[in-house]
């Protein structure tokens, strides 16, 4: 697929309501020249992974400040196995430890932005890592 | 640490063309001076319009309250950490709860997994709120409690904990947070509509108006909106005009404004703009009093007094060099007290990556004791009142405040506002030109975008278990066996027909959590006559 129409899911799981960072993002890959899917709050994993599917999407983020991280994660790489989808890359942000985030990278999560990250390097992320 | 070396000494980091703004983005001056400000307010400390003070004597007369917002995992843990910090000298209690409590879901709903206890503490039925309070009596303690759509049902179990200890209603201090518009706003932990959450709302605020005298039963929160990406114009201006629409729906289930109004108390942000800050601040008092007169013709001063509390910015720490969170804390903490709050609460340098440990919640409380104690500045009201600049500030805050009131009345009300997006719209565009400015440089957050170190500082963060769901799994259906469920189910049915009527809905509310109706019951009760709210795409 071209780079210029890269596709990009994201979507807040869980029960969370903080979506400052999710709309910023989502804003940011936009004006980046991507297209972008944003789901609202509320998703669950089910609805996120079928809407990926649907949408065709390159890449799902998730944005997760709730501390319901390791779980929401790892089920979403569960459902995209499942769904024999796993070609599509997840990257995500949000307040997450240190600690847990080799944890998710092994689990296949590919990036974790902490607060503070420059928008630009999302894009350049995603720019290089999707196919 | 290494410096980035983009960022070289010569002129700072900013480059040559720099427009000083304040970091809502308005032009400041290099220099106020008498000629700059007509100074009309001549006021003095607990004076109509309360600009510099609520008190006249201030901290001289009693010093804010030490107020650190907590809770995590289970009631028993919270418990422990709520004594802890108060053998450390807090003064008052604030309960942070659970994602699945704050959205009316108990612990076992497929939705909560995963969610359990983990941003604060996990409350399905009186038999948590009772451990909550275990060994702490009600009668000693004023207790904060961060809760909105189900407010009215930890209000009920707050009361029935009580009623337990064998504490009198006229005993009983504290504040419910119960801000229903800016979770539509901002913070977005919504269940209902508004209107009928409006009502609860309502509901919960006469039963504490009746029932409750030392009791504040709403907390109008800009904190929140704030942290969504507000200025500080915009957090000021959507604050105060939800208190408008609160005083309006409450004259208008037919009370008087002054036999509610003393007990309505504010929330706001402490941000990292110093002066604007604490401009913010004096600004809300006085504009709270003059609309408070008015607007709505109350008589009673204590009617007029904004009387708030207020918290350090969460969004301003940073998961890059933590440590540098402390000093961020301390400049903003001070803001509050120079702008005259009336409790304060300090974030804990870990919050950028998890919930703060009992060390680094020690370490906020103690930030709060050495202002108080060590820095003198509690010996002077408002030192700051009369400062050319801030005088100019305050007037600016209250003036652009007050546009974004006149542009809400002209929606026709903060209700339809929030459905047209109007704020969320106003927030959305503020946030993405204050992360622009970041990210041009224009301005600095050290450790993100200037001075960023090589490698990552770890820091110890809080780990809570993944057994408390299983726990609070088990503790519930413990909780389903042993009550009379023929009991609450008639309690639930006579709860949702009264929800279908107009009469106050805290007395069955009542009812249902002494016979341990669950949360997420009483919830979804209220939702089958309610409806459940869908946030529309702005």
């Amino acid at each position: 697929m071209s780079k210029l129409n890269i596709r990009i899911l994201i979507a807040k799981p869980g029960l969370d309501g903080h979506d400052r960072g999710a709309k910023v993002v989502a804003r940011a890959l936009r004006d980046a020249g991507m297209e972008v899917i944003y789901t609202g709050l509320r998703q669950t994993v089910d609805h996120i992974v079928t809407a990926a599917i649907q949408e065709d999407v390159n890449a799902i983020g998730l944005s997760i400040l709730s501390g319901a991280h390791m779980h929401l994660f790892q089920s979403l790489l569960k459902a995209l196995r499942k769904r024999d989808a796993q070609d599509i890359l997840v990257f995500g942000g949000g307040i997450i430890p240190d600690d847990d985030i080799p944890v998710l990278k092994a689990a296949g999560v590919q990036a974790i932005f902490q607060p503070g990250t420059h928008t630009k390097e999302i894009v350049h992320f995603l720019r290089q890592n999707v196919q | 640490m290494k410096r980035k070396p983009a960022f070289g000494v010569e002129g700072g980091p900013r480059g040559e063309k720099r427009r000083f703004t304040t970091i809502s983005g308005d032009e400041i001056a290099s220099l106020y001076s008498a000629r700059s400000e007509e100074i009309t307010d001549s006021s003095g400390p607990g004076e109509f319009p309360f600009t510099r003070g609520i008190h006249p004597g201030m901290y001289r007369e009693r010093l804010w309250t030490m107020r650190q917002f907590s809770g995590f995992g289970s009631a028993h843990q919270t418990n422990q950490r709520f004594k802890f910090l108060l053998a450390q000298g807090q003064q008052g209690l604030s309960v942070a709860f659970d994602l699945p409590t704050l959205m009316g879901l108990d612990s076992d709903h497929p939705l909560a997994a995963g969610e359990v206890g983990k941003c604060g503490v996990a409350i399905d039925s009186l038999r948590d709120m009772e451990d909550l309070f275990r060994d702490i009596s009600l009668a000693e303690i004023s207790t904060s409690m961060t809760i909105n759509s189900p407010a009215a049902v930890l209000l009920a179990m707050y009361v029935a904990v009580a009623e337990k200890q064998g504490v009198s209603r006229d005993n009983l201090r504290g504040t419910l947070q119960n801000d229903i518009l800016k979770e539509y706003i901002a913070q977005k932990e919504w269940i209902y509509p508004p209107r009928p959450a409006m009502r609860l709302v309502v509901d919960s605020i006469r039963f504490c108006t009746r029932e409750l005298p030392l009791y504040n039963g709403i907390s109008i929160s800009g904190y929140h909106i704030r942290e969504a990406g507000s200025t500080a114009a915009q957090e000021l201006g959507f604050t105060l005009r939800n208190g408008i629409e609160y005083v309006q729906w409450l004259i208008d289930s037919g009370l008087d404004v002054d036999d509610f109004a003393p007990r309505l108390s504010f929330f706001f942000n402490a941000h990292s703009d110093f002066f604007e800050e604490i401009s913010k601040f004096r600004a809300a008092r006085r504009l709270w009093a003059r609309l408070m007169k008015e607007r709505f013709g109350a008589l009673d001063t204590r009617s007029m007094k904004c009387r708030f509390h207020t918290q350090t910015a969460g969004c301003s720490l940073t998961a890059q060099q933590p440590h540098n969170n402390i000093v961020r804390t301390t400049i903003q903490a001070l803001a509050g007290v120079l702008g005259g709050a009336n409790s304060l609460h300090t974030n804990s340098y870990d919050e950028a990556l998890a919930l703060p440990t009992a060390e680094s919640a020690l370490l906020a409380l103690r930030t709060q004791q050495v202002i108080a104690y060590e820095s003198e500045v509690t010996n002077t009201v408002d030192p700051l009142g009369g400062s050319y600049f801030v005088e100019s500030l305050t007037n600016r805050l209250e003036e652009k405040a007050l546009e974004y009131i006149e542009k809400i009345d002209l929606l026709g009300g903060m209700i339809p506002a929030i459905e047209q997006g109007f704020p969320q719209r106003e927030i959305g565009e503020a946030s993405y030109a204050y992360q622009e400015a970041l990210e041009k440089q224009e301005k600095i957050v050290v450790g993100v975008n200037a001075y960023v170190a090589d490698g990552v500082e770890s820091i110890p963060t809080l780990k809570i278990g993944n057994d408390i769901r299983e726990k609070q799994q088990a503790k519930l259906s413990q909780l389903r066996n042993e009550r009379d469920s023929g009991l609450v189910k008639q309690r639930l049915a006579t709860l949702r027909s009264s929800a279908q009527g107009n009469a106050n809905l805290m007395p069955p509310i009542l009812d249902a959590v002494r016979d341990y109706a669950t949360v997420g019951e009483i919830s979804d009760a209220l939702k089958d006559v309610f409806g459940a709210y869908v946030e529309p795409n702005f």
